[in-house]
């Protein structure tokens, strides 16, 4: 017996809507950062097609998510969707950031390798669910990763880290703590920022507002403008900071800037929020990549810091990433872990051990350690090989224009200063793919390609684009 | 709480390697007003039972299969599933809404090998966090394009349905389930509030064995359930935690949402691969919402992939290989359903046991209920006062609401959890 699941003139009402587009419905923006994602109601309906009720059900017992539209790609993983479907033999692909060798290939690292078959045979591995904060090892180790190994803050058990599904889950988790716990709910994010930070502090509830990093004229850091924005925050704001290899720029403050920045946050009582997705992957070194967070761990003071292992040891899928919360006391450390937990549980539990235990495997281990080490410098140094190599194909094709920030740049994004329009000629004649903000991932570069990508670029600089 | 001029300007001038301390050891933490969070009921159970030292300890708490030596049990097919992927892939992120092989695989399970749906493209359908991620997309979804309306859940259910659609924000209401007298199921009282609820709500719905009763409606109450349901046009939102562990048959546990596809219902679905294949920490499971056609599914998996991306961008790749691996081998994938089968068989197995050594005990209280109920849990009827009893005179741990894990029970403890039950009820 099969119920009547709708009439002809609803169905095709329905294919009208999506085929017309209907913008009334349309829940989520790609570009703005402080629309807050808007329920959807009825209102201004379309004349020309039959509005369902949502909630009625109605006669007919249609879809009651019938009016769902379909929302836009996701710009940034869009542009390897829109690779993939690519079918031309010179296509190069500088969207997304993954790490690739100079074969144009994904790389699993030597460490990983071991540390899964070490997993596999070891029949002490854990079977069942991990704790709702993670492997307890591996939180340690990331701590001691990112403080470093005798940070003060983690021998007085200031600190509580938990687990948390790579760098999106981590500042997602933090981000709903805030929303619940902290006083202030705005958000400083540096302009510009990766595309779904304000996605992530809006749907935790906080409001999003911008402090401005990039220097589009030098193409490099606005630190006057950086300064006077934080300073312009009210007392007790969050402030997002990328610990280092800024995403999308490449531009990092020195030492000294990072100084005076804590100096100023630390009197505004300003609480600051750090994302190190990049930690080894800047300078090649892992401790020197730490020194703006241990800047402020340093002075006594509290702070958040999401980590991911995505790229920095090829775990990209495998989503391990830590949330750690500096505080002032051990005991507001245990209560903060705890409301931590509340947040996690309704959202998915516990999380995944996989990825989390190769990490500690490598962590833990002094010879796998330094393997690591190693590894991560010869990715380092690829990604400014071909800095180098790209400036310098820029320069013997005298392409018009400064090009020296490609090299200023660091960690795996270049932020060309190429407009919207550049990117689309460079995307439609030379099979280039990339973020319309011209954004680039060096790691997508190889010696083979590099001089399609200078072609490119000298033509889209050249040409009336 | 502001610093004084002079000590921030003479900071200014130092070099790189000081560190000045700007006197922040004399500001008070930000989270001075955080409350201790209370412990979670179900997880809270392990971590008190870890704690315990006495040698005579048991715990029936989480709901994670043991054999009976009563040590968790990695399926063979996981074994051989890991050892043919070690090496051989690379740790790319999937997309968004997870591993396409992976959810083909899935959907079969829940709508059938062939099912015309999959074929017809209708099912939007998204990698989840295991059935909790699953269920919290779901939410999340509901509250986004349905904000008006509220979650009908069941007296009891797992504790974690409340948490997640509370923090999805979407308003809940209870209906009636579990009958105390007789632990069995309310049934009356259940029609009678899918009856009563306003036209067009959206009910949850245990698949097959209920989390924390066991007890489940007989094929025709769910025939019942519905054909009130199509009449009402209620939305159905089943949790399938554990296909393959109530009776040892995948497909006669789907068999309600079976019922509910042939009466042409559009039901969301969320299942887990925690208990069926062993692949707790993993986080491995689905989200699926069917549609009326492919465009409409289209566009429903294009929104739950715009709430997974602030959640964690996309979904963890390793337990997703593992299940694509077992289910896409055929010989695979039989391991798997004699493996399933052999776990859920135990369990019977138990049950039986514990019912025939309380009755042999001498236990004056009706205990039919304990073969009755199927799947993991085993909802005892117990008093919170009576299972703090067994915990603190006996060393057994259990949630206190009486529910006992089947899974933690063995040959070996299963006369001493019979008489420590007997013993904490005989008197009442």
């Amino acid at each position: 017996m099969r119920l009547n699941d709708g009439s002809v003139a609803r169905r095709l009402s329905t294919l009208g809507k999506h085929l017309v587009g209907d913008h009334y419905y349309d829940c989520t923006t790609t570009n703005s950062s402080s629309d807050p994602i808007t329920p959807m109601a009825s209102q201004g309906a379309d004349d020309r097609t039959i509005s369902p009720s949502p909630t009625s059900g109605g006669i007919t017992g249609g879809s009651v998510f019938g009016h769902v539209a379909q929302a836009p790609e996701d710009p940034i993983l869009g542009v390897t969707v829109a690779y993939n479907k690519d079918p031309s033999p010179v296509k190069v692909n500088l969207g997304v950031g993954a790490y690739r060798t100079e074969e144009g290939k994904p790389l699993v690292l030597n460490v990983v390798r071991r540390a899964e078959q070490l997993l596999l045979n070891d029949p002490n591995r854990i079977k069942e669910y991990l704790p709702i904060t993670g492997l307890a090892e591996f939180n340690k180790l990331s701590a001691k990763l990112i403080f470093g190994q005798d940070s003060p803050a983690i021998q007085e058990n200031r600190v509580t880290t938990v687990q948390c599904l790579s760098g999106t889950g981590s500042l997602r988790v933090g981000a709903e703590f805030l929303a619940k716990h902290y006083h202030e709910h705005t958000i400083y994010i540096p302009l510009p920022t990766w595309g779904n930070h304000p996605k992530v502090f809006t749907i935790a509830g906080l409001t999003v507002k911008t402090y401005r990093y990039y220097d589009p004229a030098t193409r490099g850091l606005n630190f006057q403008g950086l300064l006077e924005d934080l300073s312009a925050a009210p007392s007790g704001a969050i402030v997002l900071l990328h610990a280092c290899a800024h995403n999308p720029t490449g531009v990092d403050p020195t030492l000294d800037q990072w100084e005076h920045i804590r100096q100023l946050m630390r009197s505004k009582g300003l609480l600051p929020f750090f994302d190190s997705a990049y930690q080894g992957f800047a300078s090649g070194s892992l401790d020197a990549d730490a020194q703006p967070v241990r800047l402020f761990v340093a002075d006594g003071g509290e702070l958040l810091a999401a980590q991911s292992y995505a790229k920095n040891m090829g775990l990209y899928g495998e989503r391990v990433g830590a949330l750690s919360i500096v505080c002032k006391t051990r005991d507001v450390a245990v209560r903060v872990e705890s409301q931590l937990k509340l947040v996690i549980r309704p959202m998915y539990s516990n999380p995944p051990i996989h990825g989390a235990s190769i990490v500690a495997t490598i962590l833990r281990d002094r010879e796998m350690y330094g393997g690591w080490t190693i590894e991560l410098k010869a990715m380092a140094d690829r990604i400014i090989s071909m800095r180098t190599q790209l400036h310098e194909a820029l320069l013997a094709r005298g392409t018009p224009g400064d090009w020296s920030h490609i090299i200023k740049q660091i960690g795996m994004f270049t932020f060309t200063g190429l407009n919207t329009d550049q990117v689309a000629f460079m995307t439609k004649e030379y099979h280039i793919y990339m973020t319309s903000d011209g954004r680039i991932s060096m790691a997508g570069l190889s010696s083979r390609t590099v001089p399609h990508l200078a072609d490119a670029i000298h033509a889209a600089v050249t040409g009336a684009v | 709480m502001a610093l004084s001029g002079a000590l921030f300007r003479g900071a200014v001038g130092r070099g790189v390697g000081a560190v000045f301390l700007l006197g922040n050891r004399s500001m008070s933490s930000w989270w001075s007003n955080v409350e201790p969070a209370a412990k979670d009921p179900i997880l809270g159970v392990t971590e008190a039972f870890l704690a315990d030292q006495s040698p005579d300890k048991v715990n029936v708490g989480v709901g994670a299969y043991r054999d009976d030596n009563g040590k968790p049990v990695v399926l063979e097919c996981v074994r051989e599933a890991e050892r043919r992927i070690a090496g051989n892939q690379n740790m790319e992120y999937l997309p968004m809404g997870g591993s396409l092989k992976f959810i083909e695989e899935t959907l079969k399970l829940a709508y059938g090998g062939n099912s015309e749906f999959i074929k017809d493209r209708r099912i939007a359908a998204v990698q989840a966090l295991s059935g909790t991620g699953a269920c919290r997309l779901f939410a999340d979804f509901q509250r986004r394009f349905q904000p008006d309306s509220q979650i009908y859940i069941p007296v009891p259910t797992w504790s974690n349905h409340h948490n997640i659609w509370r923090d999805a924000q979407v308003p809940q209401r209870t209906f009636h389930y579990y009958h105390p007298e007789s632990k069995g199921l309310d049934f009356a009282s259940l029609i009678d509030d899918v009856k009563n609820a306003p036209n067009g709500s959206f009910f949850l719905l245990h698949a097959c064995a209920h989390n924390p009763t066991g007890v489940d409606p007989s094929e025709e109450q769910w025939k019942e359930i519905s054909y009130q349901f199509k009449v009402k046009n209620h939305f159905a939102f089943f949790d399938m935690a554990y296909q393959g562990f109530a009776s040892g048959d995948p497909e006669k546990d789907a068999k309600a949402i079976r019922i509910f596809l042939d009466d042409g219902h559009l039901i969301g679905c969320a299942q887990s691969y925690a208990k069926n294949m062993g692949l707790y920490g993993q986080r491995i499971g689905c989200l699926s919402i069917l549609c009326e056609d492919e465009l409409q599914a289209v566009a429903v998996k294009s929104q739950l992939q715009q709430i997974a991306r602030p959640m964690y961008s996309n979904p963890p790749v390793h337990g997703a290989l593992v299940v694509s691996t077992i289910l896409g081998d055929p010989e695979l994938k039989n391991l798997w359903l004699q493996e399933v089968k052999v776990m859920a068989d135990r369990i019977i197995g138990m049950r039986t046991a514990l019912r025939e050594s309380l009755e042999k005990l001498g236990s004056t209280l009706p205990w039919e209920h304990i073969t009755n109920q199927i799947g993991m849990f085993c909802f005892s009827g117990m008093t919170p006062q009576q299972v703090d009893r067994l915990t603190s005179e006996f060393h057994i741990y259990m949630t206190r609401n009486g529910r006992i894990s089947m899974a933690g029970v063995t040959t070996g403890n299963v006369g001493y959890l019979a008489n420590a039950i007997h013993e904490v009820t005989k008197s009442g």
